[in-house]
């Protein structure tokens, strides 16, 4: 035929599908509360634990979750990493905490920004609050927190995180 | 070896957008159904945990963990996953007691197909080298299929619409169908094509649900004090993932685990097919080898509603059921997966 020609040894074959996504019934409620500045969460008819973001079931009895229970901004460091390593496509400039928070009244932690602090003084049973963005820029998103500072409280102590009632840990014994 | 029987099943209305609804909730009712027709408080009280489900249908990597919330699993379950059909969620389960590994399963399949372009996702279940690349979607593999078959003189595209007007007809007695109603082949002809020579009716359409399944050995199922049935063969063949190595316009790996699963042994009252193109119904039925005393497909089929990664499941169910009500003795359950009936599950059950 002709002149050899290189072997084909790949080709690019990108793969584009595209979803219409909905979050369920019970992540629906939870962002729609959060765009009026809300933090919603749900309880366990069962076992009576609260979660946040709830997905609709309590994952430890295997029930549907239905009651709402709205919760304050104010939490507990359950656990934490002080990111070094730049993530490309991240906006933010390392080093920067990244801490696991139990808001007071649930019973199960979600991740988010520590910031306006000392990242070596991050401790666990440390407690912090949301700082809001301005009410005119929330939407359906956990954004609309900027992050978590610290409180000017005493720490909580390890065994007491996740069960703090609504009201916090109160009047340290 | 250990005999089997399926105790409990449910599954959900075909609907073809169940709207803001996710995983989970779309499985927890189904669980709850099965927990209350044998009386158990939840997934604690059986041994083993199955699921079958496809993270493509939901866009999302490892999707299939988020679905064991619905179960329960403080203190954790013995619990594993197919990333298929939940009647093959069934063969792992049926396995692991006749092995003795357990006494009991509990069996989920789940898909929510209605956020993407379920011919596209599909497409890319394919083998990822030569055909995915391709974008070669289910749809038109399955008219190359058919035309395959017309070509060959052993259907018309009447036969054709002869399985979906039946279809129409049987699902107007299932309340959890998608389409149903008096349709005859002349009107169903009339239809333009969607994908020549299939036109929309021959197509399963894309539809929301799940279906959740008990079984047991019969021991534990008399324990239990609950109706059953015995599954008493279960046989699964695949063919090559290459459609153009094979005879399209048969089905080898069906008549095969038939043999093996023994649905010659005796009669058949009913046979529910996992068909989702009319002219696949054909070749199932001949590959099954059944004839005019069994009826096919009393539900209506996947043509009437086609839960993605239930369905097959549902067909063992829908037996289940039918036997379980005394309208049928013994029946066959059949489910596939893969282009143009590329690997298949037969199962055969019989009263108590």
């Amino acid at each position: 035929m002709s002149a050899a020609r290189p072997d084909v040894t790949g080709i690019e074959a990108p793969v584009y599908l595209h979803y219409h996504f909905t979050a369920g019934t019970a992540p629906a409620r939870f962002l729609a509360r959060l765009r009026e500045g809300l933090l919603s969460g749900q309880r366990c008819p069962r076992c009576g634990n609260v979660y946040i973001p709830a997905r609709g079931s309590c994952p430890a009895c295997g029930v549907p979750t239905t009651e709402e229970v709205l919760l304050p901004d104010r939490g507990t460091v359950q656990s934490f990493t002080i990111v070094h390593i730049p993530i490309p496509g991240n906006p933010i400039e390392p080093p920067y905490v990244v801490a696991n928070i139990v808001l007071d009244g649930a019973n199960i932690s979600f991740i988010h920004l520590l910031s306006d602090c000392v990242n070596e003084a991050v401790r666990i049973g440390q407690r912090v609050q949301a700082v809001w963005r301005p009410p005119e820029e929330w939407d359906y998103a956990m954004d609309n927190i900027r992050h978590f500072r610290p409180l000017d409280e005493p720490d909580v102590p390890v065994e007491r995180i996740g069960t703090l009632p609504v009201s916090g840990p109160g009047v340290p014994r | 070896m250990r005999e089997i029987a399926v105790v409990a099943f449910s599954q959900s209305a075909c609907v073809a957008d169940i709207g803001a609804v996710n995983e989970v909730e779309l499985i927890m009712p189904q669980l709850q159904a099965v927990y209350a027709q044998v009386g158990l408080n939840s997934a604690q009280d059986v041994d083993f945990v199955c699921s079958g489900s496809c993270d493509y249908l939901q866009g999302a990597a490892f999707a299939f963990v988020a679905g064991v919330d619905a179960l329960g699993a403080v203190p954790p379950l013995k619990e594993s996953h197919v990333e298929m059909d939940a009647a093959w969620a069934l063969y792992e389960a049926v396995l692991k007691i006749r092995t003795g590994h357990a006494d009991s399963a509990l069996l989920y399949g789940f898909g929510k197909s209605s956020p993407g372009e379920l011919p596209a996702v599909l497409s890319q279940r394919l083998d990822p080298y030569y055909l995915a690349p391709l974008w070669l979607d289910t749809v038109s593999l399955a008219a190359l299929q058919a035309r395959m078959l017309l070509d060959s003189g052993s259907i018309t595209e009447s036969d054709m619409a002869a399985v979906v007007s039946r279809s129409r007809q049987n699902a107007q007695a299932n309340p959890l169908a998608q389409l149903a109603g008096d349709v005859g082949v002349a009107a169903l002809l009339q239809d333009d094509y969607l994908l020549a020579p299939l036109r929309r009716g021959d197509c399963a359409p894309v539809s929301d649900g799940a279906a959740a399944m008990i079984i047991a050995t019969v021991e534990q199922a008399r324990r239990w004090g609950v109706p059953y049935v015995r599954l008493t063969g279960i046989d699964q063949r695949i063919e090559s993932h290459n459609p153009c190595m094979r005879d399209l316009t048969d089905s080898v790996s069906t008549r095969q685990a038939a043999a093996a699963a023994g649905v010659h042994e005796a009669a058949l009252d009913v046979a529910e097919i996992y068909a989702p193109f009319s002219h696949q119904e054909i070749i199932l039925t001949r590959a099954l080898g059944l004839d005019e005393a069994t009826v096919v497909n009393p539900s209506g089929g996947v043509l009437a509603g086609n839960l993605m990664m239930a369905s097959g499941l549902a067909r063992v169910g829908e037996v289940f059921q039918r036997i379980v009500n005394g309208d049928a003795r013994r029946g066959v359950a059949h489910a596939t997966s893969g282009p143009c009936l590329q690997h298949n599950l037969v199962a055969v059950l019989e009263g108590a």
